[in-house]
């Protein structure tokens, strides 16, 4: 081990920002980060040992104990659930002998659960070994139980069960006209630089995972800025539920997003750029490395491009499974090699980011759209769409529909045009923007896919009406309290109550004062969290309170107040142990006494003289 | 003095740490008296909750008997007051909620160092231990929150002063800060 740690690290050529990208090598190989790893590291990087702890311990993908040496992980988005997880789930655990959570006692196989992988339209979906799986199905678990019991290394797995579509249904301006390669570089070449950044500026092209920052305005920021050492950074950690298009994108488009990554280097003079791409999609490293060799031959990338002198080169980053990543800086932090913590912004990222420099943190589709911008110019794509809202919009779709996949919509089109082209019938509502968006109910269809009215950074998830909002809603929660980084107070415990009191509800246990308690957190959550996790992660309850308040009042007990556990649950240990039946070694749910009517606020209390 | 504000204190899996700030109070104690009178209390040693206008209660739910006191409470208190880290939090007792309850008996009455005659008490008088220890507002509906561990004297006097004279409870920044 001493030898391949030393030799990872030299590779590294000893970095710590390399951190993140040399503890996926060990978690690979030895399927934990075994402690004296950790010593030999932390010599070698000269960073404390605690540091690289801290990082170990805060990505879902690195452990500090063994898993098995097939590591399967199942999704957990809510789209999995849809299709029939939680019965897959159980069958895979029984099948291989496994305890979800747990190792099984061979080593052999470790099976947990793992937030949404991003194959929403083609789940349930998991990771073996970090390798993404598609289409579970019974027939294909037995499958996979089989090749784990024979110990079948991964290579020698069908290669149907990793096979992932792309499911592109309908095309629009990107998706449509594919540039060739290198055509948007010498397009801006020969307009020139400076023009070219006013072209962007025309097209009124803004940020596509979900904020719309104006693109140009960002880059013209960052090329302003005295340091001269500046960072273009491609964020594809889509780690929202639902959303899958950088997904799709990076498969079938990913040397025009390459390309529009170059252009925004040669305007800003960055002379190196990351692809920040989400652990989940491990599939795709080796596939983006060759068309970015390529690039390079095709004098694309690395010195002097096309001979126009600009120097400018992509490395791609691994995440390890974590949502928060995708906040920009937290995405810078975890480039660093560091816990992805979201910085205190200001400073933004253009001005102190990446070690400190002017970074460009844009979306995939954002990098994309600039390259098709580049070639056709400012009009072509600002003719499309809204007047504050230009261009197209690409659109990850799943949930209850006949086609679930990725749609590609000029801005303004209406919620109920979408529903229509993906085959959605009886739909109670839709998710847009994932979790941390906004839920519409039947009644608003008319509404228009826009900055102005539903931002998304591409999630669209549909429920039919056979489905409870309520499930939703759990989920989402389970989802935030897992996902937050732990930083803030408001958003590390605010999280888990939220959980805590959807689970009180969902289960039967509320009563009278517990949506409103429910309510009252979600406003602190939402207004004292550090970031926009925190800031959005009551979201999916404030929005279906809002529109469903008789749903959650139907789930509440006609008593002043319930406990949220099982109290006579609680002393199950003790009567055992005491070896008590008794019954004082017993508790009702709920006080039989009954319970007085209670003054919430003080009365008079004033005595008389 | 039927019209005596009427008062009761309990402490549950606490320290009587909150009792013990209560009665920092000092000789403002004379001036409360004047108005209130206590019900079921350590100061008391009334051993039954009657009819109060406010229940103080200490400390979190560790035992079967803590759930029985605090609904007594809640049955007899028009406003009943978390008073403290642990009746907030669960606070220090409930730092055996990592451990499983089962490990933690064994060290105490089975294997644990100096242990003679090993066994778990199983009298029917003591109070079986929950496997956690709880917030108290996870057991019964909860009011008003006196946060602090423990609170200062005069957090209870600001609020206690509040409540008598019909305001609602309020408590300045200066007494909710603890560095």
């Amino acid at each position: 081990m001493r030898q391949f740690i030393q030799g990872i690290a030299e590779n590294s050529h000893y970095q710590a920002t390399h951190l993140l990208q040399i503890l996926r090598q060990i978690q690979s190989r030895y399927h934990y980060i075994p402690e004296a790893a950790i010593e030999q590291l932390s010599g070698l990087l000269n960073i404390p040992r605690t540091q690289i702890i801290g990082v170990v311990e805060f990505y879902s993908f690195f452990h500090l104990a063994p898993r098995g040496q097939y590591e399967l992980l199942i999704s957990d988005s809510i789209t999995d659930h849809m299709l029939g997880k939680k019965d897959l789930f159980d069958y895979l655990a029984k099948k291989l002998d496994v305890a979800v959570g747990e190792v099984r006692e061979d080593g052999v196989v470790s099976l947990d659960n793992t937030s949404c992988t991003g194959m929403c339209d083609q789940g349930p979906a998991g990771l073996v070994n970090g390798l993404a799986l598609t289409r579970l199905d019974q027939s294909g678990i037995d499958k996979i139980a089989e090749l784990i019991n024979q110990q079948k290394p991964l290579d020698e797995w069908p290669e149907e069960l990793f096979q992932v579509d792309d499911n592109i249904y309908k095309s629009g301006l990107l998706l449509n006209q594919q540039i060739e390669q290198g055509a948007a570089l010498r397009s801006a070449f020969k307009r020139g630089i400076k023009e070219t950044l006013k072209e962007i500026d025309y097209s009124g092209l803004r940020g596509r995972g979900g904020a719309g920052f104006k693109t140009a305005i960002k880059w013209q920021f960052c090329s302003e800025e005295q340091q001269t050492e500046r960072y273009v950074v491609c964020n594809a950690d889509e780690g929202e539920p639902g959303t899958f298009k950088d997904r799709v994108l990076l498969n079938a488009y990913a040397d025009q997003v390459f390309e529009g990554m170059t252009v925004c280097a040669a305007i800003i003079g960055a002379k190196q750029g990351f692809l920040y791409l989400r652990g989940e999609y491990l599939h795709l490293y080796d596939k983006l490395q060759s068309i970015l060799e390529q690039r390079r031959q095709n004098s694309l990338l690395g010195n002097n491009i096309l001979d126009t002198g600009l120097d400018f080169d992509i490395e791609i980053c691994l995440g390890a499974g974590a949502y928060i990543c995708g906040e920009e800086s937290a995405l810078i932090e975890s480039l660093e090699g560091k816990a992805g913590i979201p910085r205190n912004r200001p400073p933004y990222p253009v001005t102190q980011g990446y070690l400190g420099k002017p970074t460009v943190v844009n979306n995939v589709e954002t990098f994309l759209a600039a390259a098709g911008i580049a070639v056709n110019g400012s009009d072509w794509f600002a003719n499309i769409g809204t007047e504050k809202s230009k261009g197209t919009k690409i659109l990850s779709i799943s949930g209850d529909c006949a086609r679930p996949g990725i749609y590609e919509y000029p801005f303004g089109t209406t919620i109920q045009t979408i529903l229509n082209d993906c085959g959605a019938d009886d739909v109670l509502g839709v998710q847009v923007g994932g979790p941390s968006g906004t839920f519409i109910s039947n009644q608003e269809f008319d509404r228009k896919l826009a900055f102005e009215d539903l931002a998304t950074g591409g999630s669209f998830i549909i429920f039919n009406s056979s489905r409870n909002i309520l499930d939703m809603v759990h989920n989402f929660a389970h989802f935030f309290a897992h996902e937050s980084c732990g930083f803030c107070t408001p958003c590390r415990v605010g999280t888990s109550l939220l959980q805590k009191q959807i689970d009180k509800i969902v289960e039967g246990h509320g009563s009278a004062g517990d949506v409103v308690a429910l309510e009252e957190l979600c406003q602190l959550v939402k207004n004292y969290s550090h970031c926009g996790l925190g800031q959005t992660a009551a979201n999916p309850i404030l929005t279906t309170l809002e529109r469903y308040p008789d749903l959650y009042q139907s789930r509440l007990k006609e008593i002043s107040f319930e406990p949220g556990f099982d109290l006579d649950g609680a002393l199950e240990t003790a009567r055992r142990m005491a070896n008590r039946n008794d019954a004082g070694a017993h508790l009702a749910q709920t006080d039989a006494s009954g319970s007085r009517p209670v003054a919430s606020l003080p009365p008079s209390m004033a005595v008389g003289e | 003095m039927a019209n005596k504000i009427r008062v009761a204190t309990t402490s549950l899996a606490g320290c009587f740490g909150c009792h013990m700030s209560f009665l920092d109070i000092d000789e403002r104690m004379l001036q409360l008296v004047e108005v209130v009178e206590f019900d079921r209390s350590p100061i008391t040693d009334i051993e039954h909750c009657t009819n109060c206008d406010i229940g103080l209660i200490e400390g979190g739910v560790c035992n079967s008997e803590n759930v029985h006191v605090l609904r007594e409470f809640r049955n007899n208190c028009k406003i009943l007051v978390a008073v403290g880290a642990c009746a907030i939090n669960g606070g220090l007792p409930a730092m055996r909620n990592h451990i499983p309850l089962e490990e933690c008996l064994n060290e105490a009455y089975l294997d644990g160092i100096g242990v003679e005659n090993p066994q778990i008490p199983s009298d029917i008088e003591l109070p079986l231990l929950l496997n956690q220890v709880h917030p108290i507002h996870e057991i019964v509906k909860i009011d008003y929150y006196l946060p602090g561990c423990p609170p200062s004297a005069d957090v209870f006097w600001k609020f206690l002063t509040d409540l008598i004279e019909g305001r609602e409870p309020s408590l300045p920044y200066e007494l909710v800060h603890y560095d």
